[in-house]
């Protein structure tokens, strides 16, 4: 049989001695048993306990000043060890309420983490389960976009259902104050496209050609794309972090058991406003485009006038362009506010979903919208537009 | 659900000791031109359980805030252990902190952290335990505010409303505090879970010496285990007493709240 073995913290402020005898631990403690000393106690305690036989514990706590549940749990280690060896256990010297910690101490079921285990397959199966997911949101995405075109048909079928007010709002918000951004952001790519196009036309002395160059860039691509890249940005963004906010309140499912259709409410107004502000945005943004190439020619070093670039504009670009770029700003919107207001309807109850589904809402809309503008590139190629 | 906590029904613990842990002094409070408080006061004594009861907009939450020191009062002071709040300094500030656990309404767990993360936040920022005692101490208070095991490792948007109020009740008691506030914390439970945690509180509060400070209105939980209730009226506490004192109180809305054949209802059953 050992004899008793004392352990002091360094600080004085606890401790305890363990004394084995005949299958019986003796534990004394003293001191501040408590959540700021256990921390050393702990490995301590666990040490000195762990090589110990013995069938019950008999604790002494007459001398603890202060014991809370960290405190409790530490001391019940003695009793709670793994393999179970301990079945009796009996207190001295503690108040009522002392023994209520140890007890509730003793039967602390720990639900142990389900450990992540990776395996070398994980690859493949994070591959597939992704394909899969794509599958499944460009699914919903088209069964939303069905469903929210026969509702939109219903509504033009009788305007004085559609909530007018709430689409001029969001004009407001989506159109009028994505105006400056747009056509300041339109501006820089026109005098950019300007500046790199004279001086790579400078070495085969066709220098007036950036005047086509800016024409053809800004109407026909470049001003759409960058005012849908913007709103994606912008207003789909915003889209789901409102629906989403409105989700997580349970204000969808309120307006449903009101007899207010979501789709009616939240979506369309959305959508129209979409509608209306990214035809006249892209406008802007073409002529703030052709602005900004028109500036650089004139007092870059080309030295091209204002008159002479309007001039050339108008005999070699033509109007044709002008349409093909305008005429994709339409699609551009719808897909922007339906992947927005998709993915806010999607959005769960955790504050991680509102955050996942803003990102994907983003992340899809300016995906979508390159790949059609793409197929529209190869659409009016083949007519010959 | 009280038979899954394994704190055993215990005997009140008898309050010897009645020092104010907490002093509100002459609280003014005042948003705009509306004040709210207005030379209130409120003293708490060391290891009881007082109720806050008043009616709807009267600032029992504001006046919890500003006991928290969350919101700074307009005049007046908070002692807390008898030292002024506002004249503390960060350090004093900090450690008092840790000795105050708070339940709000909703629970406010952090839902991006499952339920033992979430209870292992104060312990992380406050203490240097080793993470798997922390982990295990976590684990212990899920078992001891009633929670089945397996729902440590839960989100708390898989809770449910019950669930998330005791998960926020384990949260709060992470750094095992002194003083534990305790906003509406049986609203919205059912009847049966309501009594599970007035049971669960007194249990704690019998184990821990804890202080308790509670707005609630519920009257079951009035009657069954505050020592005393302070009731918020004309912008102050007009009495904080215990509650046949508190019955006897001549006000009309005092009148009113326990008058009121809920009351009377709550009344009989806490006789019997």
């Amino acid at each position: 049989m050992r004899g008793t073995e004392t352990y002091n913290k360094p600080n004085q402020k606890a401790g305890f001695s363990i004394e084995p005898a005949d299958d019986v631990l003796r534990v004394n403690a003293w001191g501040h048993w408590s959540l700021s000393e256990v921390g050393e106690l702990d490995t301590a305690f666990s040490a000195y306990v762990e090589d110990k036989p013995y069938h019950a514990v008999e604790y002494d706590l007459s001398r603890i000043e202060k014991l809370d549940t960290a405190g409790a749990y530490i001391l019940a280690r003695a009793i709670r060890c793994d393999t179970g060896k301990c079945f009796q256990w009996t207190l001295k010297g503690c108040d009522q309420g002392q023994r209520v910690l140890i007890e509730a101490a003793e039967k602390a079921a720990l639900g142990r983490p389900p450990r992540p285990v990776r395996a070398w397959y994980d690859m493949f199966s994070r591959v597939g389960e992704s394909v899969m997911r794509f599958y499944a949101e460009a699914y919903d995405t088209l069964v939303f976009f069905g469903r929210f075109m026969s509702v939109l048909v219903r509504l033009l079928l009788r305007p004085h259902k559609i909530r007018w007010k709430s689409v001029t709002a969001m004009t407001e918000d989506i159109g009028l104050n994505a105006l400056p951004i747009v056509m300041l952001l339109c501006f820089f790519i026109g005098a950019v496209i300007a500046y790199m196009g004279a001086n790579l036309l400078a070495v085969i002395g066709f220098q007036i050609y950036m005047v086509e160059l800016v024409g053809f860039a800004m109407l026909r691509e470049l001003a759409g794309l960058i005012t849908a890249i913007l709103l994606a940005g912008r207003s789909d963004s915003a889209f789901t972090a409102q629906i989403g906010a409105m989700k997580m309140r349970q204000e969808i499912d309120a307006m449903q058991v009101i007899g207010v259709d979501p789709y009616e409410a939240l979506v369309v107004p959305r959508a129209l406003a979409c509608l209306i502000s990214a035809p006249i945005l892209t406008f802007f943004a073409m002529m703030s485009g052709v602005f900004g190439g028109m500036i650089v020619a004139w007092l870059g070093p080309t030295d091209i006038s204002p008159i002479l670039f309007l001039t050339r504009l108008q005999d070699t670009v033509g109007m044709s362009h002008f349409w093909v770029g305008m005429i994709k700003a339409p699609f551009f919107a719808i897909i922007i506010a339906v992947i927005g207001c998709r993915q806010g309807l999607a959005v769960t109850g955790s504050v991680d979903s509102l955050g996942n589904r803003t990102t994907s809402s983003v992340v899809q809309a300016i995906f979508t919208v390159i790949t059609i503008d793409a197929a529209f590139a190869m659409l009016f190629l083949e007519m010959g537009l | 659900m009280s038979e899954h906590s394994p704190l055993k029904a215990l005997p009140r613990r008898e309050n010897t000791d009645f020092d104010a842990i907490i002093e509100a002094r002459d609280i003014l409070t005042q948003f705009g031109p509306n004040i709210i408080h207005e030379d209130l006061n409120l003293s708490v004594k060391k290891g009881e359980i007082i109720g806050l009861v008043g009616g709807s907009g009267t600032g029992k939450s504001v006046l919890l805030n500003t006991i928290l020191g969350l919101k700074q009062p307009e005049g007046g002071a908070v002692y807390i252990h008898g030292k002024d709040r506002s004249q503390m300094k960060a350090d004093d500030r900090d450690s008092l902190n840790n000795q105050l656990g708070v339940l709000f309404q909703g629970g406010a767990l952090f839902s991006s952290l499952n339920v033992r993360e979430n209870i292992m936040v104060p312990m992380r920022e406050h203490t240097d335990l080793p993470l798997p005692l922390m982990r295990e101490l976590a684990d212990m208070k899920v078992n001891m505010v009633g929670l089945p095991p397996n729902a440590a490792t839960l989100k708390p948007s898989d809770l449910s409303g019950g669930m998330r109020k005791r998960a926020g009740l384990a949260r709060s008691l992470a750094l095992d505090p002194d003083i534990l506030f305790l906003d509406e914390p049986t609203a919205g439970l059912d009847p049966v879970g309501a009594s599970a945690f007035d049971e669960l509180i007194l249990n704690l509060h019998a184990a821990m010496g804890l202080t308790v400070i509670m707005i609630t209105h519920d009257l079951d939980s009035l009657f069954r285990i505050c020592d005393r209730v302070a009731v918020l009226v004309d912008k102050k506490i007009g009495i904080n007493d215990s509650l046949d004192k508190v019955l006897a109180y001549d006000h009309p809305w005092v009148k009113e709240y326990f008058g009121g054949p809920r009351s009377r209802a709550a009344l009989n059953a806490g006789e019997q």
